[in-house]
C-alpha cells in the first residue's frame, strides 16, 4: 500500500494565491476581482505585482460578477475572490444569466468553503455551494485537497475556455501532492489500490480518506482511494471502473449531502452501476461557531466516520 | 450614417415588427419595445462605430451596447436585423422553438449583434462597466453604451454599479434611463418612486443628461452626441430619456397595460393601420 507523507500543513487558500500570482506573469489576459477580501484570499501578492490588473470592487458581490462578464469581452480571463457563501448562493442569479448562460469566461474562486470556516458560524459556513454550481448547464466544478494541488488547478483553469467554480479553504491541511502536478480539470486521481471498498473524497476530506485507508488496512480491510477534484465533469470512467473491483463505495466531502460530490457518485451507480454508497458528510443541518476539528467532529466528517461508513457498506454487498 | 428622414422611415418599420412579432406568437413585451425605438434606431444609425458584418464577442476597436431591459428584445432584434447583424426574415422566428431570436437575447444561441443575456433585471450595468474597463486595458477608446429600464433601477445591483462607476472613473461610458415612468405593476411612482433620480444619479457622482423628448430622433441624436462630449472626463454619463410606453400606437400609450402582453388579431390591424410600412416587412 502506497504510503502519503507530507512536511507541513498549508491553506489551500494560498495554494490560489501563489497560483494567481504564476498566472499574473505569465498570461497577460489575467486579471483579478476582489469583494473586500484580498488578504483572505491570499490575492495581494497579484495585487501588488499587477494593481492595473486588479479589481477592487468593494463589498458588492452581484456588481463583481457582472464586471467580471463584462471583463471577459475584450478578452480578459477573470478570476473572482471572495467567500464561497459570497460567491455562489449571494449572487446565483447574476452567474447564472451573465456567466454561465452567457458562456463568458470566468473563473468563480471561492475560499472558506464548508465548516473548517470554524469560528465564524454557519453564516458564512456554506455547505451547499457545490451543489448551487454543479446544476449550472456548463459550469466546471472544481475542489481541490491541498496546497499544491489548488496552485495547479488555478493555473490549469485559465487554459480552460469557459466558467469554473474552485473552491478552498481556511484551514492548514496536510500537503501532500506534488508540486509539480499536471492537473488535469475532469480527471481523478487514484492515490491508493485496493479491493475491498473504493473511498470517493474530494477537497479537505482526501487526507481523511488517506488516514481512513491506513486503518482500514491495519484491519485487514484493503480500501481503493481516489481524489476526486473535479466534480464537474465528474469523470465517471475511473468511478466505473473501481466500482467494478470493489463493488461499493463511500464518499466523503465537506458538504450538504444533498447536492454534493456523494450525490453525482450515486446518480452515476443508479444508472450504470447500482452498488451500495455511504455518505460522508454534512446531513441536512447548518454549521456552527467552534474550531474547524471540533466541527469537522461534530458533525461527522473525521477520519473515524469514513472508517465506519467502510465497514457499514462492505456489510451491504 | 444615415439621415434622419431615413431613420425616421426606419423606426415606423421597427415599430411596425414589434407589434407583429409579439402578436405572432401572442407574447412579449411590446410597450417599452416601442418606447425605446427611436434611441436604438438612433444609436445603431447614427452613433455607434459598430461592424454588423464582422460581429466579434470581443468587439475591439467597436463601440459596444449592452440591454439590460432585456425584456424589449422586439425592438433590439428589429434593430439589429435591419442593420445587418442578421437576415430580416429571422424576425419571423421570434420566440419560436429553435430560435436564435430567445423571449430574452441570449448569447447562447449564436445571434450576432448580443453579447449578453438579459432579461433578470439589474445586471447590465455592471457588465457594461466590465467591458469598459476591458476597453482601458486594451487602450481600446471606443464607447461602451447600455439601456436600462426605470423600473429596473428598483434592483439594488445598479446601485452597487452605479458607486462601482463613479469611484474608479469609468468615463467611456455612457448609460441612458428608458424613463418611461411605468412599469407591470403600474406606475412607478406608485409601486416604488424612484424620488429624485437625476439627484439620486449625481450624488452617486454621475453626469446626468436630461432629454425631454425620447420619441424625437434629432432630440435623441443631439442627447448622445452631448454626452458623448463629456466621456475622458473622470466620470460616468448617464441619459434620463423621458419616453412614452407604446409610442406610435394609441391605444398602447398612456397606460402600462402593453409592458408585457400582445395584441389580438384586431388589435394588430388597428396598430398596423397607424404604421405604415416604409421599407417592407419581413
Amino acid at each position: 500500500m502506497k504510503k502519503y507523507t507530507y512536511t507541513e500543513k498549508k491553506d489551500t487558500r494560498s495554494g490560489f494565491g501563489a497560483g494567481l500570482s504564476e498566472l499574473g506573469k505569465t498570461n497577460q489576459n489575467v486579471v483579478a476581482l476582489c469583494a473586500d477580501l484580498t488578504g483572505s484570499l491570499k490575492m495581494d501578492a497579484f495585487q501588488k505585482e499587477h494593481p492595473e490588473r486588479f479589481f477592487q470592487v468593494g463589498i458588492a458581490e452581484a456588481n463583481m460578477m457582472g464586471i467580471a462578464a463584462g471583463l471577459t469581452i475584450g478578452g480578459k480571463i477573470p478570476f473572482t475572490g471572495t467567500f464561497a457563501n459570497f460567491s455562489t448562493g449571494r449572487v446565483y442569479d447574476q452567474i447564472r444569466q451573465s456567466i454561465a448562460y452567457s458562456d463568458k469566461n470566468v473563473k468563480i474562486c471561492a475560499s472558506h468553503a464548508g465548516l473548517t470556516l470554524g469560528e465564524d458560524g454557519a453564516t458564512h459556513q456554506i455547505l451547499e455551494d457545490i451543489g448551487l454550481m454543479k446544476m449550472l448547464p456548463n459550469m466546471v466544478v472544481i475542489n481541490p485537497c491541498d496546497y499544491n494541488q489548488t496552485k495547479a488547478a488555478t493555473m490549469a483553469i485559465a487554459k480552460h475556455h469557459g466558467p469554473v467554480y474552485l473552491r478552498f479553504g481556511r484551514p492548514a491541511v496536510p500537503n501532500f501532492t506534488d508540486a509539480n502536478q499536471n492537473f488535469e480539470i475532469g480527471k481523478a486521481v487514484m492515490l491508493t489500490e485496493g479491493t475491498d471498498v473504493t473511498i470517493i473524497a474530494t477537497g479537505h476530506l482526501v487526507w481523511k480518506a488517506i488516514e481512513a485507508g491506513e486503518k482500514l488496512a491495519e484491519k485487514g480491510i484493503s480500501a481503493e482511494i481516489i481524489n476526486i477534484h473535479t466534480i464537474k465533469p465528474l469523470d465517471e470512467e475511473a468511478i466505473l471502473k473501481s466500482l467494478a473491483k470493489t463493488k461499493c463505495v463511500v464518499t466523503a466531502e465537506e458538504h450538504q449531502m444533498n447536492g454534493g460530490l456523494g450525490d453525482s457518485v450515486a446518480q452515476l451507480l443508479g444508472r450504470k452501476m447500482p452498488f451500495p454508497q455511504e455518505f460522508v458528510a454534512v446531513n441536512d443541518s447548518f454549521g456552527e461557531s467552534g474550531t474547524p476539528d471540533q466541527l469537522m467532529t461534530k458533525y461527522g466528517l473525521d477520519t473515524i466516520n469514513i472508517i465506519e461508513a467502510a465497514e457499514r457498506v462492505i456489510k451491504r454487498k | 450614417m444615415a439621415n434622419t428622414v431615413e431613420l425616421k422611415k426606419l423606426c415606423t418599420q421597427v415599430r411596425r415588427d414589434i407589434v407583429r412579432m409579439v402578436h405572432a406568437v401572442s407574447s412579449g413585451h411590446p410597450g417599452g419595445s416601442l418606447g425605446c425605438v427611436e434611441y436604438l434606431v438612433a444609436l445603431y444609425g447614427a452613433i455607434m462605430e459598430h461592424h454588423p458584418n464582422a460581429f466579434s464577442m470581443d468587439g475591439k476597436n467597436e463601440d459596444l451596447f449592452f440591454l439590460s431591459n432585456g425584456h424589449i428584445s422586439p425592438v433590439f432584434y428589429s434593430v439589429l436585423a435591419h442593420n445587418g447583424y442578421f437576415p430580416v426574415s429571422e424576425l419571423s422566428t421570434f420566440r419560436k422553438l429553435n430560435t436564435r431570436l430567445q423571449g430574452h437575447p441570449t448569447t447562447h444561441e449564436g445571434l450576432p449583434g448580443v453579447r449578453v443575456a438579459s432579461g433578470s433585471l439589474g445586471q447590465g450595468m455592471s457588465v457594461a462597466i466590465g467591458a469598459a474597463l476591458a476597453k482601458k486595458l486594451n487602450n481600446d477608446n471606443r464607447t461602451v453604451y447600455s439601456l436600462h429600464g426605470d423600473g429596473e433601477l428598483q434592483e439594488g445591483q445598479i446601485w452597487e454599479a452605479a458607486m462601482y462607476a463613479s469611484a474608479n472613473k469609468v468615463d467611456n461610458y455612457i448609460a441612458t434611463v428608458d424613463y418611461n415612468g411605468r412599469q407591470i405593476d403600474g406606475d412607478v411612482d406608485h409601486v416604488l418612486s424612484l424620488g429624485n433620480l437625476k439627484a439620486k444619479f449625481e450624488a452617486f457622482g454621475w453626469t446626468v443628461l436630461e432629454n425631454h423628448k425620447g420619441n424625437d430622433i434629432e432630440e435623441v441624436i443631439a442627447s448622445l452626441n452631448t454626452a458623448k462630449t463629456y466621456l475622458g472626463k473622470g466620470k460616468p454619463v448617464i441619459i434620463l430619456m423621458k419616453t412614452e410606453m407604446g409610442q406610435g400606437v394609441d391605444y398602447m400609450m398612456g397606460t402600462h397595460k402593453w409592458h408585457g402582453s400582445a395584441p389580438n388579431d384586431e388589435q394588430l390591424k388597428k396598430a398596423l393601420d397607424q404604421l405604415p410600412v416604409t421599407l417592407g416587412d419581413y
